[in-house]
């Protein structure tokens, strides 16, 4: 069998994974504390984000990588 | 333009994209591409708007002056002083309303058909603004603190010392080398995404409806989900706009908050 194609695009699916689980798990918990607290939603909401943007840059670094050049054998 | 392109034969969106040919001034250091125009075009239509918005202020606002102080307030509000309270937050405002509106502005090209790419899916604009982040957080530590802000960010207290030759310079590395990095590529990479999977949808809509279902091919009734799906990510991509520009405020204005803190 024979595959063509670039092994940069199967790490960036290995990245989205612990970034897409991360990111579940912080939506879930904001939903949980909403649902506890419905009268901290704002300030839950921007941690939230906050919380978000921090997890999906290891996802956006993985994008990333896969732009460098590196020298071909 | 890729989808423009793409009538002809399917072309899907390369890196290239992203360093489009000079129009201006070429072979000179000024050199201007589309992006550059662009971004000029932006800060043109923020300054003009900044010094109409907010030229006339009256006590009861008409529609303009609401949106542009509902805007501002938002920045200011929720961002600024929620983070860094009443006196840190009315001090560092400037800077950090500049980088809310800027980011905006530079990532909401990336959504309008005919400009199609986002001033900030170059690498520039995101290093020089993650730049002065890292800058002004160093810089409000060390004003408020002193050297002592060395050993707040460098030396965990309550910590066996032991335990420091670990931990130091593993502080250094998150601290000063992760963080602007870290806020460059999340706003580069969102943009470049964004534009490529925008490209890819629009050149596959215009590939399988108006090369392949002409010629009769039934594939080509695909084009009607693409359509659909182009729709339904432009409006994600105006979210994600949004969503990054405040992101960026929001680190940014973090960042200061926790270089400030008297202890960590």
């Amino acid at each position: 069998m024979h595959i063509v194609g670039y092994l940069a695009a199967l790490g960036f699916g290995i990245a989205a994974i612990g970034s897409g689980i991360g990111v579940g798990i912080i939506v879930g918990k904001t939903i949980e504390s909403v649902a506890r607290q419905p009268e901290l939603q704002g300030r839950l909401t921007s941690l939230m984000f906050l919380g978000i943007a921090l997890t999906e840059a290891l996802c956006f670094i993985a994008i990333a990588i896969g732009f460098i050049p590196f020298p071909s054998p | 333009m890729p989808a423009a392109a793409a009538a002809s034969g399917f072309e899907p969106p390369t890196i290239q994209d992203f360093f489009p040919a000079a129009v201006l001034f070429q072979g000179t250091p000024f050199a201007l591409n589309r992006i550059m125009l662009i971004r000029l075009l932006v800060v043109a239509l923020l300054v003009l708007w900044l010094w109409l918005g907010t030229r006339r202020m009256q006590l009861v606002p008409g529609r303009g002056q609401v949106i542009t102080e509902f805007l501002l307030g938002f920045v200011r509000n929720n961002i600024a002083i929620e983070t860094l309270g009443e006196q840190d937050g009315r001090r560092f405002m400037p800077v950090i309303m500049t980088m809310f509106f800027l980011t905006f502005g530079m990532n909401i090209t990336g959504a309008i058909p005919g400009l199609q790419i986002a001033g900030s899916a170059v690498i520039g604009l995101p290093l020089v603004l993650a730049i002065i982040a890292w800058a002004l957080f160093i810089y409000a530590g060390f004003k408020k603190l002193g050297w002592t802000y060395l050993k707040n960010a460098l030396f965990l207290p309550g910590v066996p010392w032991p335990l420091y030759f670990l931990l130091t310079p593993l502080e250094i590395l998150s601290t000063f080398i992760v963080r602007p990095i870290t806020l460059t590529m999340r706003l580069l990479m969102n943009m470049v995404s964004g534009h490529l999977l925008l490209a890819l949808v629009y050149a596959a809509s215009s590939f399988f409806l108006f090369t392949l279902l002409p010629s009769g091919n039934l594939f080509g009734l695909i084009g009607v989900g693409t359509v659909a799906f182009g729709v339904l990510y432009l409006g994600f991509e105006i979210f994600v706009a949004a969503l990054q520009a405040y992101v960026f405020a929001f680190l940014t204005a973090i960042y200061i908050q926790l270089a400030v803190a008297e202890e960590h």
